[in-house]
């Protein structure tokens, strides 16, 4: 007699926001209901056994990060959840031309404020928030970089709303990480889940490491036939140490810190057991503050004396490459739609979120009057940090965002509550929705590719919009449809 | 595959300290089982204050403030992760130094050095009694035993092998001095004669045991075997993969091979030491090194050991940080 096994989608629930899994779309080929049907014969408590095994396997793997809180150093592991987030092939086609437009729009901005600077003069965006940005380096003017590509790297912030409208919340054209967890979610998902997967027809992730090193190659100094391509971290103690090593091991390049590298004659060298070897593309997980203390910041030790000079002699590309964090900036954010629109003469495929900018008049006031209806974000915070959230703010919290905000408003832009789409996720509760975005990665060398799919991370809290792995997000495994076809049979 | 397999000097070098801080906490273990096997009843704490002494760790053991006795010396070793000789130390410097070398090595090692790490530094003081002392360092050894076999099975041979096995063999062999040396610190048992002879010889096949020698041993030496006859196997059989000898002749071979197949220069210095090296163990009877007093011996080879070490640093490792540092010592961390 077979076990009647209680559907554990049975008392989920997801409210009105948009449904990774359950909110009907077409051209999913019946994937999502596979999905469903296949989580329901495996039951909620062999699902749960199979996750706690997969984040047993992550610890021992070491594939973690580090939080430092005090003076301790935690390795955690990014919270996986095993139940999929499921992308079509037509949703992945909007948002891959819509994150390539994006990067090309990043990229002609630096080349334009770094040279004639047309933007500014056209007065579609005001001077002092580009040449008064601290990220803005004046090193850069006029410098040349191969192909006009700035942002080798790019990672954009995507969230859905009600509709399931794509919004991007914002771009990361510094260091953007995470896409390890998109490729070791990946593997530990066939691992675990092999049943879930039989059958899916889906975009592999694998190919990360193997065209991030031909755009590493392609922007190496001309004249270089097979140039050395290292991969610069800032040691163990780095958070985002595991993902250096995956890069690094997925290019089958070394991993150096500063000390490993050295500047003779404006030619940058590598220290081996056979003496310097020659090293021409410089993939750097340092901030531009740390790249080289006789330019930045003096006190740091974790970069290589003489690099700038190298880097600007030609003799060496650094990915990416310095003063792009001007291009991320949150206030500039607001303004991306105008700027595809100037360098591109295309509409936005992809949506921002309406913003309001705070060094602007008309902004700081609307956002005062709505204060408890709005999300506040500092302009140059990453991670999620600085956040006001209104709608769930005490008032205590939102006079201290009020204060915050008349004590220097061009630090501040403003949002309204964009309703994050949920997807189903394993709980102590069972099945439940949590909020959730999406993270592509674009690699541009000569052209743009996008890895299929991306980092969707996850909100575990209950109601939480806040994703972010230091506080408290987790991530799922990303699927990506390779066709509108139908999922084959489970073997 | 057309890339040159060149290697950091910071990866040599982690690869070095790695297999030497491994290959310790083996031989840490091993220490420990041998002196609890030679624990008088009565007088446990001289013999685990030997243990102290063969470590040369009377410092950093009177830092602690505590009384020798047999307990204090075991968390001292085995639970003391500020002592820089205890087994969570080096597994604590192991692991960061394989963390260091994690675009280098084999997935399966890390994963199995990181939670072989984990496990040993979450024991508390009840593993250190009564019986299931033994069974710690046992764990301890297959630990080990087991990185190592994944480390055969798994590592990329290229030169970066040749570092981690020179580590390994200078770290055996100073191992290996270390257990010889604590038969000099043991007390005889009271009585002479016969009884003594016995004891002794009792003492001497406890440190065979302890090094995993017994067996052979007993196959290649004489039925009436003396005290010298365990000397000599331990310091110069061609064939025991935990003797000096053979230890010496393994780090000879590994830098030959780092010259002659990646073509490294500068092991000329290094190769003369293992020269004096050897010379030292072959160039005389045991006999006549043992009338000249054994402990006396054993420290210059622990010496020649360290200057050997120091040499490999010059000439490989000396390129990413400053000479001025100097020399390698047994208890220099890396990073």
């Amino acid at each position: 007699m077979q076990q009647v096994v209680p559907d554990p989608f049975g008392s989920y629930r997801p409210g009105p926001y948009f449904c990774e899994l359950t909110t009907d779309r077409a051209g999913d080929g019946g994937a999502a209901a596979a999905v469903r049907a296949r989580i329901g014969a495996i039951g909620l408590d062999a699902l749960r056994a199979r996750a706690a095994a997969a984040e047993n396997d992550l610890i021992n793997l070491g594939i973690t990060f580090t939080v430092y809180s005090d003076a301790n150093a935690i390795d955690r592991i990014l919270p996986f959840d095993c139940i999929p987030r499921i992308l079509t092939a037509a949703e992945w086609r909007v948002l891959e031309a819509g994150v390539k437009q994006r990067v090309a729009a990043l990229n002609l901005f630096l080349h334009d404020i770094y040279h004639d600077r047309r933007i500014v003069k056209e007065g579609l965006i005001p001077g002092e928030l580009v040449f008064g940005n601290p990220n803005y380096r004046p090193e850069m003017e006029n410098f040349p970089v191969r192909f006009g590509t700035y942002v080798h790297i790019c990672g954009t912030d995507i969230v859905r709303d009600r509709e399931g409208h794509f919004l991007v919340l914002e771009d990361n054209a510094r260091t953007p990480s995470g896409v390890s967890y998109v490729v070791e979610n990946r593997h530990l998902m066939s691992r675990t889940f092999p049943d879930l997967m039989a059958g899916m027809r889906l975009r592999p992730v694998d190919d990360y490491g193997r065209n991030l090193l031909s755009a590493m190659a392609e922007i190496a100094p001309e004249g270089v036939d097979d140039p050395q391509v290292v991969l610069l971290s800032p040691g163990i103690y780095n958070s985002a140490y595991f993902e250096h090593v995956f890069l690094a091991r997925e290019m089958g390049v070394p991993l150096v810190e500063g000390a490993d590298l050295f500047v003779e004659h404006d030619k940058v060298w590598m220290r081996t057991t056979g003496g310097r070897q020659p090293v021409h593309t410089i993939y750097r997980r340092l901030g531009d503050d740390f790249l080289d203390p006789t330019v930045f910041r003096p006190d740091s030790l974790l970069g290589v004396p003489g690099l700038i000079g190298a880097w600007r002699r030609g003799n060496v590309a650094l990915a990416n490459a310095v003063g792009t964090g001007v291009a991320d900036d949150k206030a500039v954010y607001a303004y991306m739609p105008r700027l595809i629109r100037f360098y591109l003469d295309e509409d936005p495929i992809l949506s921002n979120v309406e913003t309001h900018i705070c060094r602007e008049k008309e902004g700081l006031a609307f956002t005062l009057d709505n204060l408890d209806k709005l999300v506040v974000k500092p302009v140059g915070e990453s991670g999620g940090y600085g956040i006001t959230i209104g709608p769930r703010a005490t008032s205590e919290e939102l006079e201290h965002a009020r204060a915050a905000l008349l004590d220097d408003p061009s630090n501040w832009i403003s949002q309204p509550v964009v309703s994050l789409s949920v997807a189903p996720t394993l709980t102590d509760d069972g099945i439940r929705p949590r909020h959730l975005d999406l993270r592509p990665y674009a690699v541009t060398g000569r052209t743009t590719w996008v890895l299929p799919g991306g980092l969707s991370r996850v909100a575990l809290k209950e109601g939480s919009l806040v994703v972010n792995s230091s506080q408290g997000g987790g991530s799922k495994d990303t699927w990506v449809l390779a066709d509108d076809g139908a999922v084959g049979e489970a073997r | 595959m057309g890339r040159d397999l060149t290697l950091l000097a910071r990866y040599a070098e982690g690869l070095f300290w790695m297999a030497r801080y491994v290959e310790r906490v083996e031989n840490m273990a091993r220490l420990v089982d041998v002196t609890q096997t030679f624990e008088s009843p009565g007088r446990e704490a001289e013999s685990w204050l030997a243990l102290i002494r063969i470590n040369a760790d009377e410092k950093g053991f009177a830092k602690r403030g505590q009384a020798p006795t047999a307990d204090a010396v075991k968390r001292f070793y085995l639970l003391d992760r500020d002592n820089p000789t205890s087994v969570p130390a080096s597994l604590e410097l192991a692991r960061t130094n394989a963390r260091t070398l994690r675009p280098l090595i084999s997935t399966e090692m890390w994963s199995q050095l990181n939670a072989f790490h984990r496990d040993m530094t979450n024991i508390d003081e009840s593993a250190l009694h009564g019986d299931r002392l033994s069974r710690l360092c046992a764990r301890l050894k297959e630990g080990v035993q087991t990185h190592t076999g994944i480390t055969e099975g798994t590592f990329f041979r290229d030169q970066g092998w040749l570092f981690y096995q020179l580590g390994r063999q200078i770290e055996r062999a100073d191992q290996t001095t270390r257990l010889l040396d604590i038969r000099y610190h043991l007390l005889v048992p009271a009585g002479g004669g016969e009884a003594l002879r016995v004891a002794e010889l009792t003492q001497w096949g406890g440190v065979l045991r302890a090094a995993a020698g017994y067996h052979a041993f007993r196959r290649v030496a004489p039925a009436g075997f003396t005290r010298s006859d365990v000397v000599s196997f331990l310091l110069t059989d061609p064939h025991f993969p935990r003797s000096v000898a053979l230890c010496v002749e393994k780090i000879e071979w590994f830098l030959g091979r780092l010259r002659s197949r990646w073509g490294l220069r500068g092991t000329v210095a290094a190769l003369e030491r293992v020269e004096e090296l050897r010379g030292g163990l072959m160039g005389r009877p045991v006999d006549a090194i043992m009338a000249d007093g054994l402990h006396h011996f054993l420290d210059g080879v622990q010496r020649d050991l360290i200057l050997l070490a120091g040499e490999i640093g010059t000439a490989f490792f000396r390129d990413w940080r400053p000479l001025a540092e100097g020399a390698q010592t047994q208890g220099q961390t890396q990073g």
